[in-house]
């Protein structure tokens, strides 16, 4: 390969990350202003996961079809925290599953836009969430039903990291180590604060990706904030063949917004209309009706 | 019937006993052979599943997820997702009471098409104690939006509900007994979800029952006819959707109903009839079941006897209902 080419294939991936960083901005405001409006929501976690959300589905990474949610032959994700349904629904419209539009209807009486997704409402949600818990053994059942079918579509499920106090994660773990499940990739939204305190504090969860490898992921930490790193791993997988993967994402609760970062009253703080000023300001974009 | 649908035992009459999971697991094979979609999972138990030979014919639609009821359910959910049709297979008390959540949430309320088979159901653990009894598993699957809930009386019935559920849409469970019973279906009865089946015709009384205890609501039709008194008898294998037009007309067109389930008496089959009944057309009831206590130990035929379980017992009730002296 030519110099030339190199820089010019940095170049290209930097406007991607650029663009990324753009688009999760995007998912992070829309999310907040989705819980000024309802009054309820989880910002903290809707903010960890934006970028995580921004790669997956505006990063050409998970293969989906707006157009024909039901593809047969589509990846799978499944958003086992639930709760964070306002990056979730965001991250959803602008990949064009249903106009953004609709996001101003999040809690409203008879919504499609439960507080928790509805897959019988929404399209592209896959499973419905909310109690914790549920994600990985469903996502594990995608995955083997891939297998069974002799089919090439991925599954991926991203949990909390509180979430993993919740023991049926351990046991979808262990069935996925058992049938050497490669075509299933687990992202940990590790923020550090659960919707109590911080997660020391309450069930410590290091070492996160010890725990992990011990069950028989391949597992890589990163920063879940970084467009590079998430593209570049999810470009790799599986880490290992014969193996489900694990990507420990290191994040910050609240990323992006200085008053909720790192902030356990932000697990389901509500902005203000002063504070969403503040957090677009920050955001670098504007608030939108 | 033939031998190969697991005769049990054969009483001093000459009628021939079955274990209704020696038909639900034919009935999976049957159906795995014809349809690639079919798989089976599995919490361990596969030999109280009775899905070896399955496992041996059809290894990569086998999953044993382990001693796993809760991830057992959400894998089955995602393999519907992923396109297949499940058949999750544990022992009821546990499948049922532990994985209730995944249950409600990833079955019910998602609409997964996924079959739930509650094996040994009801007291069929008996001597194990009421950790392994599984009575409350009616009236808590019953009350789920969505979620079929059937149970079988007989071989013939049971694969029949198998093989209907196949063309289901949605999430049924099926509570499959040990028990032993004898047929009261003939071999190719057609199931119906959501139907009532009427074994015997009558307008003095109605006894309904499901499971076990529908060949001895026949027997307790007999002990009544002998004195003169007809009993209409009604299989509620269909306990959720339930028929209620055969519940209305039982209580329009004779004179009460007796209800028989081998479950607690609160909530069942007994607690379906009443809420139907009472805000329709309220009729004299007697409920037969477990009364709101846990089972002590003793053989599954011990504990039935015990709570009155039995065709004396049904045949008192209506007795009773009737105001007759026994």
């Amino acid at each position: 390969m030519t110099d030339g080419k190199l820089i010019d294939e940095r170049a290209s991936l930097q406007a991607k990350t650029r663009e990324l960083q753009r688009s999760a901005n995007e998912i992070r405001l829309s999310a907040m202003m989705m819980t000024h409006h309802s009054g309820l929501g989880h910002t903290g976690g809707d903010l960890s996961a934006s970028d995580i959300l921004a790669t997956l589905y505006l990063g050409n990474v998970l293969k989906v079809n707006p157009a024909e949610p039901d593809w047969p032959q589509r990846d799978r994700f499944v958003m086992s925290k639930g709760h964070c349904s306002g990056a979730f629904y965001s991250a959803l419209a602008f990949r064009g599953f249903f106009p953004h539009t609709m996001l101003g209807s999040f809690m409203d009486p008879l919504s499609m836009l439960n507080g928790h997704p509805d897959r019988n409402k929404l399209p592209g949600v896959e499973a419905n969430t909310g109690p914790l818990g549920h994600g990985l053994p469903i996502a594990v059942g995608c995955a083997l039903a891939a297998r069974m079918r002799g089919e090439s579509w991925r599954t991926f499920v991203l949990t909390g990291d509180g979430e993993l106090n919740e023991g049926s994660n351990w046991e979808a773990a262990m069935t996925a180590q058992q049938y050497g499940l490669d075509n299933l990739v687990v992202i940990v939204d590790r923020n550090r604060i659960q919707q109590g305190d911080f997660t020391d504090k309450i069930i410590r969860m290091d070492p996160m990706g010890a725990k992990w490898k011990a069950f028989g992921f391949a597992v890589v930490e990163l920063d879940g904030h970084d467009h590079e790193a998430l593209l570049s791993c999810f470009a790799s997988l599986p880490l290992e063949k014969g193996k489900p993967t694990c990507i420990v994402a290191n994040t910050i609760k609240g990323k992006g917004i200085s008053f909720a970062e790192n902030k356990p009253a932000w697990h389901h703080g509500v902005p203000t209309s002063d504070q969403l000023v503040q957090a677009a300001a920050e955001l670098g974009l504007e608030v939108t009706k | 019937m033939s031998d190969a649908l697991g005769v049990v035992g054969t009483p001093s009459h000459e009628v021939k006993l079955y274990d209704c999971r020696d038909a639900y697991s034919l009935a999976l094979e049957a159906m795995a052979a014809a349809d690639e979609r079919v798989c089976a999972l599995v919490s361990d138990s596969v030999s109280s599943t009775k899905l070896k030979s399955f496992s041996q014919k059809f290894p990569e639609r086998f999953v044993n997820v382990g001693i796993a009821e809760q991830n057992l359910v959400g894998v089955a959910a995602g393999l519907a997702n992923g396109g297949m049709i499940p058949f999750a297979c544990a022992a009821s008390c546990f499948l049922t009471a532990r994985a209730m959540e995944q249950v409600k949430v990833d079955l019910g309320y998602s609409k997964s098409n996924v079959r739930l088979c509650g094996m040994s159901s009801g007291m069929a653990y008996g001597e194990l104690g009421p950790t392994h009894h599984s009575i409350e598993d009616l009236a808590w699957t019953r009350i789920i939006p969505n979620l079929a809930v059937v149970v079988p009386a007989d071989p013939a019935e049971t694969a029949a509900a198998m093989h209907y559920s196949l063309g289901h849409k949605g999430p049924m469970f099926l509570r499959i007994s040990r028990m032993p019973v004898r047929a009261v279906h003939a071999e190719g009865f057609e199931f119906t979800l959501g139907k009532a089946h009427t074994l015997r015709q009558g307008d003095d009384v109605t006894l309904m029952a499901n499971g076990v205890m529908v060949s001895r609501a026949l027997d307790a039709a007999d002990l009544l006819a002998k004195r003169g008194i007809h009993a209409r008898v009604l299989n509620m294998s269909s306990m959720s959707p339930m028929d209620v037009d055969a519940v209305l007309d039982a209580a329009r067109s004779t004179r009460g109903i007796v209800t028989a389930e081998e479950a607690l008496a609160a909530g069942g089959l007994g607690g379906a009839v009443a809420e139907i009944l009472a805000v329709n057309h309220p009729a004299p009831m007697r409920i037969l079941g477990v009364p709101g206590v846990f089972a002590p130990t003793g053989s599954a035929e011990f504990l039935l006897q015990h709570f009155g379980l039995t065709a004396a017992g049904i045949y008192n009730a209506a007795l009773d209902l009737l105001g007759e002296k026994g």
